[in-house]
This record gives C-alpha cells, sequence and structure tokens, in this order.
C-alpha cells in the first residue's frame, strides 16, 4: 500500500496527469483482458451488416467487411501496448548500452557516437519506412524497426547523463576503491539512470503509437488483417463521408493514449534529477 | 568565432561522407539480390543480369561505393528503374511541391506558434498557459495523416471551400492562386511543429525569466512588456533557433505521411511511391539529398547559435 502511495504522490494536483494516468491503466486492462470487454470476433466478416451506424448491438459501428469496430479497437488496444513496450525494450537495450558503454569509455564513445551522429540525420519515419520496405510486414518486425530507429535518439541522451554521471566523486570514489568497470557500470551508475530511462521510455511509448500508425498508414507497417488503430484507420481512409465513425474511434483512441502518455511523461521528467531535465528533446 | 566557425565547418565532411556511406550501404541489406528484388517477380535472369551490370552489383563493394560516391558528387545519382530518367530530374520534378509546403508550414509555425508560445510564458501557470500548453500537447499527440483526413472532410467535402488534393504548379494556369492547394496540407504539417515550437518557447521563455539581467530590468522599472520582448522573448529565439535543425527532421517525416493524404506530388509522396515500387536509386538519391539537407542546416543553425550566444564557441 505505501509503495503504491508513494508511486502515486507526484500525481498530487495534476489532474490532467492523474487522468491520463487512469486512461493507460484503464487501456492496459482493455488490452489485457481484451476477450472479456469484446462481445465480437474482430475478424469476423459480416457481410450482411456492413457499414452499420453506433447502435446497441454494434456500439462503434461496424466496417466495410461488417467487424464490429468496437471489438477490433478494444483489440488494437492490446496490439498498441505490444509495439509500445516491444519499441521501448528495444530501444532502451540497444540504445541504452551504446549510450551507456559510449559514455563510459570515451575510446569507444568517439566512433560509436559519431555514427549514431550520423543515424540521426536521418528523419525518424524515413528510416522506419526503408527499414520496413526491407522485411516482410509482420509484428515482430515493425516492432524490431521503430524500436531501432529510436535507439538512436535513447543513446545520444544517455551518452550525455553518463558523461555527466562520470564525473561525479562517488564514481571517483569507487574507481579508488577498486571497483571494476562492470560493477561502476551496474552498482553505481545504472541506478542513478533509473528514472531519466523511464521518461524517455514514456516518450518512446508515446512516439511508437504514432510511427506505428503512420506505417499502417502508408502500407508498411502490421499486416493488414491485424486489428490495431492504425491499420483501421488505413482501411477506412475512403469511407470517411460515409462512414465517418469508422475514423473517430481508433482515431481518438490513438489521440487520447499518446496525449496521456505525453502527461505522464512530462511529469514524470519535472520530478528526475535536474541534471537531466534538459537532455529529453522533443514533445 | 572564427576559429569555431572553421572547426564546426571541417565537421562537416566526415559527417557527410559517413552518411553516404549509410546511405550507399542501405541497398546492400535487401535480402537477396538487390536487382533481382527491384524487377520483381516476372524478371527473367538476363534482365536481372543486365540490371545487376548496370547498376554496378557485380563489382566488389569498395569499387561500387567509389563509383557511386563519384557519380553523386558530380550531380549523377544514377537512373530511376520506374520512370528510366535520372534520379536529380524526377526529385527536381517534387522539389517544387515540397519547398513550397515547407514554407507555407514555416509561415503558420512562426504565425501560430510564437505568439502562442510567448502567451503561455507570459501568462505562466494561469488558465491561459495551461490551455495552451494542453492544446500544444495535444497537437502533438495527433496522428497527421488523421488531422489531414478530418480537414479534408470539414473544409472540402463539407464547407467546399479548398481543394482536396493535388497541386499545379504555379507556372501553370492559376498562378499563384494554386497555392490553395497546399492551405490543407500546410496546416496539417504545422500542426505537430507549431506544438513543439509552443513547447519550445514557453519553457526557454521560463528559463530566461530566471537569468539576473531580467531580474535588473524589471527592478530598474522597465514596463513589464518591454522586458518580456526585449530581454526575455529575445534570449529565448536562441534556444528555439538550436532547436530549428530537429524541427526539420520532424518536418520531413511528417510530410511523407502529409503528402501521401492530399496526393501532393511532392518528394515525400515520392519517396513512399518508390520504396512501395522497390525503387532504390530513387530512394537513396533522395535519402542522400534529405540527409545532406539536414547536415547542412544543422551547421548553419550551429554558427548562427554561436553568432547569436558567443558562449557557445568559447565553451
Amino acid at each position: 500500500m505505501t509503495a503504491i502511495l508513494a508511486a502515486v504522490a507526484p500525481f498530487r494536483g495534476r489532474y490532467m496527469a492523474s487522468l491520463g494516468l487512469v486512461w493507460l491503466i484503464c487501456a492496459a486492462l482493455i488490452a489485457i483482458f481484451a476477450p472479456w470487454f469484446s462481445h465480437f470476433d474482430p475478424l469476423q466478416l459480416d457481410p450482411v451488416s456492413r457499414l452499420i451506424e453506433p447502435n446497441g448491438i454494434h456500439w462503434f459501428g461496424t466496417d466495410h467487411f461488417g467487424r464490429d469496430t468496437y471489438s477490433r479497437c478494444v483489440y488494437g488496444a492490446r496490439m498498441a501496448f505490444v509495439i509500445g513496450a516491444g519499441a521501448v525494450v528495444i530501444s532502451l537495450i540497444v540504445g541504452g548500452s551504446i549510450g551507456l558503454l559510449s559514455g563510459y569509455f570515451s575510446w569507444l564513445g568517439h566512433g560509436l557516437m559519431r555514427f549514431v551522429d550520423v543515424l540521426m540525420a536521418f528523419p525518424a519515419l524515413l528510416l522506419a519506412l526503408f527499414l520496413m520496405s526491407l522485411f516482410e510486414r509482420s509484428v515482430g518486425n515493425t516492432i524490431l524497426v521503430i524500436g531501432l530507429v529510436y535507439s538512436a535518439t535513447t543513446a545520444r541522451i544517455l551518452f550525455g547523463m553518463t558523461l555527466k554521471l562520470k564525473s561525479e566523486v562517488y564514481i571517483d570514489a569507487a574507481i579508488c576503491a577498486g571497483a571494476n568497470h562492470l560493477s561502476i557500470l551496474l552498482r553505481h551508475m545504472l541506478p542513478n539512470l533509473i528514472s531519466p530511462l523511464l521518461v524517455q521510455a514514456s516518450f518512446i511509448f508515446a512516439f511508437a503509437q504514432l510511427q506505428a500508425a503512420a506505417l499502417d498508414f502508408l502500407g508498411l507497417g502490421l499486416p493488414p488483417e491485424i486489428p490495431s488503430w492504425g491499420n483501421m484507420l488505413s482501411e477506412s481512409r475512403i469511407y470517411i463521408t460515409r462512414a465517418p465513425w469508422l475514423l473517430i474511434f481508433p482515431g481518438s483512441l490513438i489521440i487520447v493514449s499518446v496525449f496521456s502518455l505525453n502527461l505522464v511523461g512530462d511529469l514524470m521528467r519535472d520530478r528526475i534529477d535536474p541534471r537531466f531535465r534538459n537532455d529529453f528533446s522533443g514533445v | 568565432m572564427f576559429p569555431y566557425a572553421i572547426k564546426r565547418i571541417l565537421t562537416l565532411f566526415p559527417t557527410l561522407f559517413l552518411a553516404s556511406v549509410v546511405v550507399f550501404m542501405f541497398i546492400h541489406l535487401i535480402p537477396g539480390d538487390p536487382a533481382a528484388v527491384m524487377l520483381g517477380d516476372i524478371a527473367t535472369p538476363e534482365e536481372i543480369a543486365l540490371l545487376s551490370a548496370e547498376l554496378g552489383l557485380d563489382k566488389p563493394l569498395p569499387t561500387q561505393f567509389f563509383i557511386w560516391f563519384t557519380n553523386a558528387l558530380g550531380g549523377d545519382l544514377g537512373t530511376s528503374i520506374f520512370f528510366q530518367e535520372p534520379v536529380t530530374s524526377v526529385i527536381a520534378d517534387g522539389a517544387e511541391t515540397s519547398i513550397l509546403l515547407a514554407i507555407m508550414t514555416m509561415f503558420w509555425i512562426v504565425v501560430i506558434g510564437i505568439p502562442i508560445g510567448v502567451a503561455s510564458a507570459s501568462w505562466h501557470g494561469r488558465w491561459v498557459d495551461q490551455l495552451f500548453s494542453g492544446g500544444a500537447m495535444l497537437g502533438a499527440s495527433i496522428p497527421t495523416f488523421w488531422l489531414g483526413l478530418y480537414l479534408i472532410l470539414v473544409f472540402s467535402v463539407g464547407l467546399g471551400w479548398l481543394p482536396s488534393s493535388g497541386f499545379p504548379s504555379v507556372l501553370e494556369d492559376g498562378g499563384i492562386g494554386n497555392l490553395r492547394y497546399l492551405i490543407l496540407p500546410s496546416i496539417t504539417l504545422a500542426a505537430p511543429n507549431a506544438a513543439l515550437i509552443i513547447r519550445l518557447i514557453r519553457g526557454s521563455m521560463l528559463d530566461v525569466q530566471r537569468e539576473d539581467y531580467v531580474r535588473t530590468a524589471r527592478a530598474k522599472g522597465l514596463h513589464p512588456a518591454k522586458v518580456a520582448i526585449r530581454h526575455v522573448f529575445r534570449n529565448a529565439l536562441i534556444a528555439v533557433a538550436a532547436a530549428f535543425g530537429f524541427t526539420f527532421a520532424v518536418l520531413i517525416s511528417e510530410a511523407v505521411v502529409t503528402e501521401t493524404v492530399f496526393s501532393l506530388p511532392g518528394i515525400g509522396r515520392l519517396v513512399v511511391q518508390s520504396i512501395l515500387r522497390r525503387d532504390y536509386p530513387v530512394i537513396q538519391g533522395v535519402m542522400l539529398a534529405i540527409v545532406a539537407l539536414y547536415i547542412i542546416i544543422n551547421l548553419l543553425v550551429d554558427l548562427v547559435y554561436a553568432w547569436l550566444d558567443p558562449r557557445v564557441s568559447l565553451k
């Protein structure tokens, strides 16, 4: 109980961020228990009831194949979490270790960070599009590509933070005490980087949603049969005048989720060590 | 300043060289034979061999890179497989649309983003600030294509005020009036970027407000508006100038989506279509052009930054 109270303490007085957190928790529960929340199979075709307006049975209406939009939105939440979490894990592991090691070992940093700088010259979506064109459209590949694209940003941010930490007295003390590199990195540096990493994770999670939706829309994201919010928007864009609800629901879900992630990320950024606050760029 | 500028300009060359190596290596990341992938399933082995020879894919990698790099330096980016035209002329065809779109987008960003950012910082913590800051964050959370589709629905389909797609050149019939085709796309593209600028200006103005010289200006009885504009805003713009490079990268990414939504004949849509067509010479050419532009813009940003804030070159 005290742990929960400590975790929610920063949200006191920040109503919007609190609402964001509540939404994210609800969305996570919906994603986990998707079969309980949906009353239709998201893939079940029903040509008779095509493009039906929202009503008591089909809460969010049906799409051009007669599939229930509400159930597809519920399963879409699952996809959103899988993609967001996957991209976060990949970019934190790949980008995080590049940044940490480059910051700690300056001989490594000179070469690696130059390469990261070059990668950062490629606009994120272009890089993701190009990488996707090399692979097949699949959930795993979408996660991999988005994760790799944001690895460069993560590496850059972590590199700066590691450099700052390296000049701390307690690191010198650890070196003097005879600690080896592994123990300095894992026991002295990493614990101090946990909260900035969490902030970065929340922003990557948000960016990943928008990137995945854009990739789906351009036809280079998840396979078209998978119910994701981006795919739903992409498929129904031609019905925008006939069936606007097909775009309103998945679109609003993306916006509310990304907005909530940004709010929570912002709040966490305000709470972390002031030395690191300016290292984060972007919204 | 001068030693800094020269040092900074000299770093341009290795970065550009490394970037071109990365762009060049992209084509070799394609699993299997790139020529076979580009020509698709219906190609005969002879056609594949012919294209391989034409692209020089049968030569050793360093030789291929040397040929490609020297050609690119001379302005020859190869030939598009789809258009059967030089890549440079394919890019040049899309340049007008993309450049005009970028200019109009920058116009909205400046006209909307800067005043809102300043207002937000001036009334920091009040409801105006909360409304604008919240709105900015919401603006950055909207998928670009979704916003574009709804703008089309409301202003083209519903009200019939503005065209929904395409862009005839300003040199054709209609002249400068053809720019109305770019109004909705530029607003779509400006939304996430304006949001970024609002937050940047607000943040940097709040930082500057804590400086000693601002307190001095206030203490000597200067009018609050004068302090805000002459001391705070002008110095806050330095941080915004520094972030311009980042904004440019976001702009390019979003332009790819926006041009696709509005079917604009620009470079962004060219990239998407070339990727779907596996037209690798065009992809390589556009990537190289965009990255080079980005690196040069960042160089200019750094130089302007050093000029605006002389402390930078002393570091």
